[in-house]
């Protein structure tokens, strides 16, 4: 399996990555590299085997139903580029 | 099964079958976070109830709450579907600033719950049985306000992370009424379960409706999914202005393209919306930061167990009460209109009675005073002695209101004692009729006479003695002495 250039820049813009036509080459070249190495997983006969999620033989812990988080919005605030009261404030995005 | 009928719709080329689907997106009644420990409250103060996972901030892990998760098991037990017992979640990419992670936890390809079943009630005691595709849950996004500023976005995330069940239909609703009736069955459900509040306005359910038309028989046309509608009637006006359109589209030649549509709920209809084609592209993936979630079905069976009596079987138990369909339909809708119904019941009113005094009377007057039951004045037990005194002929129907007048006002006030110390008691006695009687012929002659030509003027007699003894004599009895009284024959 392979990706063309047309599919590396359709992911890119997907991801909100700026590559311009050089840099959609050397992607592209290391994409089918890194595909071509996963690829031999194909190898193995894996019919008649559920798709596997984790490989990590544990159950999903659980939490309470209890209020335990919150109550902070200044601290939020800080890392913010911009904020008015305790609002995030971010560009105009509606159309 | 369903009885239903055609409900197509005429164009200039002949008929047109709507096809409805819905998703529905109900909020899960719980107090914390699907991953996060932050509160659920509606109306705190901006990103007050946000933790450090809702705002995703780096390092930052989930840890599921087991409460969600029993909330979406027992909506699907509500909803007599199949419980999943390893599910697992999936990251669903997109970028929009009130998605702090750029990506939605939620369940693609393995939901928590699969197929199932809801029957809609229709006017007129018909019902139509559509499926349930799945239900899965997932994460809310936050809430961007854009009319605060001219030139920017203002984003609380205190809804971001709330646990939401996706309840999705199979195709199988025909009309913009059996539309709505989906959506407000489910809120019905839902509400029993006690697993939403089904609180529209404050966006705790939100639909989404896929419609397309076809002409009868035929393959399913293209669909349009219209977003944002979020009342029951909105539900109805969207699919009926949305199914004449693509009508007139093809009709007129054109092809639907499938797209998102926005319901306009101030003009009531639907306009598309512009962009979002790429975004449909999610590359959704397991996520790595969870575990698949595994359940034992013994705690599946427990939660079984703790169902209340939902909606249907309600309703089938009301029915073989005595009521009629349509009142045992309106009793069942409101979990808390039919417990009011059975504690009327319950302190010894009659069950039909009951019913029509309730439906006739006194949601009348709620409706009157704008008013729910959880806040109007008149308790179930009151209410129910009200009924009892009628059914026993201890005062009239015309008395009951005015007793229900005074109990509304005076709060704390015993029916019972109302009609016992206003002397309301309905008079029983023939002497006391016939002497009422005696005295509206005394003062009436020219009428007695006119009543030999007019027999309809017995009516406004009935009407002159029932005024003579302050609404209490019973009616009945007037009515049979003063026939017999004045020779009215039956006829008359």
């Amino acid at each position: 399996m392979s990706v063309d250039k047309d599919t590396v820049k359709r992911i890119a813009r997907l991801a909100r990555l700026a590559l311009d036509e050089e840099q959609a080459g050397h992607m592209q070249t290391e994409l089918n590299a890194i595909l071509a190495w996963v690829q031999q997983l194909d190898e193995v006969d894996v019919s008649g085997v559920a798709p596997l999620t984790s490989v990590v033989e544990q159950r999903l812990k659980m939490r309470d139903d209890v209020v335990t988080d919150g109550g902070y919005p200044e601290d939020l605030m800080k890392n913010a580029p911009l904020s008015e009261g305790t609002f995030f404030v971010v560009p105009k995005v509606v159309e | 099964m369903s009885t239903r009928k055609a409900r197509p719709i005429n164009g200039a080329t002949g008929p047109w079958e709507i096809v409805i689907g819905m998703e529905v997106h109900a909020q899960v009644a719980s107090n914390a976070k699907l991953f996060s420990g932050a509160s659920t409250k509606f109306g705190a103060e901006p990103n007050a109830n946000v933790s450090l996972v809702d705002a995703a901030m780096p390092g930052m892990l989930p840890v599921i709450n087991r409460v969600a998760v029993e909330q979406a098991v027992r909506t699907g037990l509500g909803l007599k579907a199949q419980i999943n017992l390893s599910s697992v979640f999936d990251r669903k990419n997109y970028f929009y600033p009130d998605l702090p992670a750029g990506y939605q936890i939620s369940q693609y390809k393995q939901p928590i719950v699969g197929e199932g079943e809801l029957v809609i009630d229709l006017e007129g005691g018909d019902s139509v049985h559509v499926g349930i595709e799945r239900l899965h849950l997932e994460q809310d996004a936050g809430k961007s306000l854009h009319d605060q500023h001219p030139d920017y976005t203002y984003v609380d995330l205190n809804r971001a992370g709330v646990a939401l069940m996706e309840i999705v239909s199979k195709p199988d609703m025909r009309s913009a009424e059996e539309a709505a009736g989906f959506l407000h069955k489910l809120r019905s459900i839902l509400r029993y379960l006690g697993t939403c509040d089904g609180n529209m306005e404050e966006g705790s359910m939100r639909a989404d409706v896929n419609v397309s038309v076809r002409r009868p028989g035929e393959a399913l046309g293209t669909r349009c999914e219209i977003k944002n509608v979020n009342s029951v009637r909105f539900v109805g006006q969207a699919v009926e202005y949305e199914a004449r359109r693509q009508v007139d589209v093809i009709e007129a030649g054109g092809t639907i393209r499938q797209e998102t549509r926005l319901f306009d709920a101030r003009l009531g209809e639907t306009r598309p919306m512009r962009s979002k084609e790429e975004a449909h592209d999610y590359r959704y993936f397991p996520d790595p930061d969870l575990m698949p979630l595994v359940l034992d079905q013994a705690r599946v069976d427990e939660i079984a167990a703790t169902l209340p009596e939902l909606p249907d079987e309600k309703k089938t138990r009301f029915i073989a009460s005595g009521l009629s369909a349509y009142d045992a339909g309106v009793l069942v809708a409101e979990r808390e209109t039919a417990d009011y119904f059975e504690e009327m019941i319950a302190t010894g009113a009659e069950a039909k009675a009951s019913a029509n005094w309730l439906i006739n009377e006194y949601f009348g007057r709620l409706n009157r005073e704008g008013l729910t039951l959880a806040d109007a004045p008149v308790s179930a037990r009151a209410n129910s002695q009200i009924v009892q005194m009628v059914t026993s002929n201890l005062i009239s129907g015309k008395i009951a209101k005015d007793v229900l007048d005074i109990v509304w006002h005076e709060r704390d006030a015993d029916p019972m004692v109302v009609v016992e110390a206003r002397g309301l008691r309905q008079v029983n006695d023939e002497g006391a009729i016939i002497t009422a009687i005696e005295a509206v012929i005394a003062a009436n002659p020219q009428k007695v006479e006119e009543l030999k030509a007019k027999p309809k003027l017995a009516g406004w007699f009935v009407g002159q003695v029932m005024k003579q003894t302050g609404g209490k004599a019973n009616p009945q009895s007037v009515n049979a002495i003063l026939k017999k009284r004045l020779d009215i024959s039956d006829e008359g």
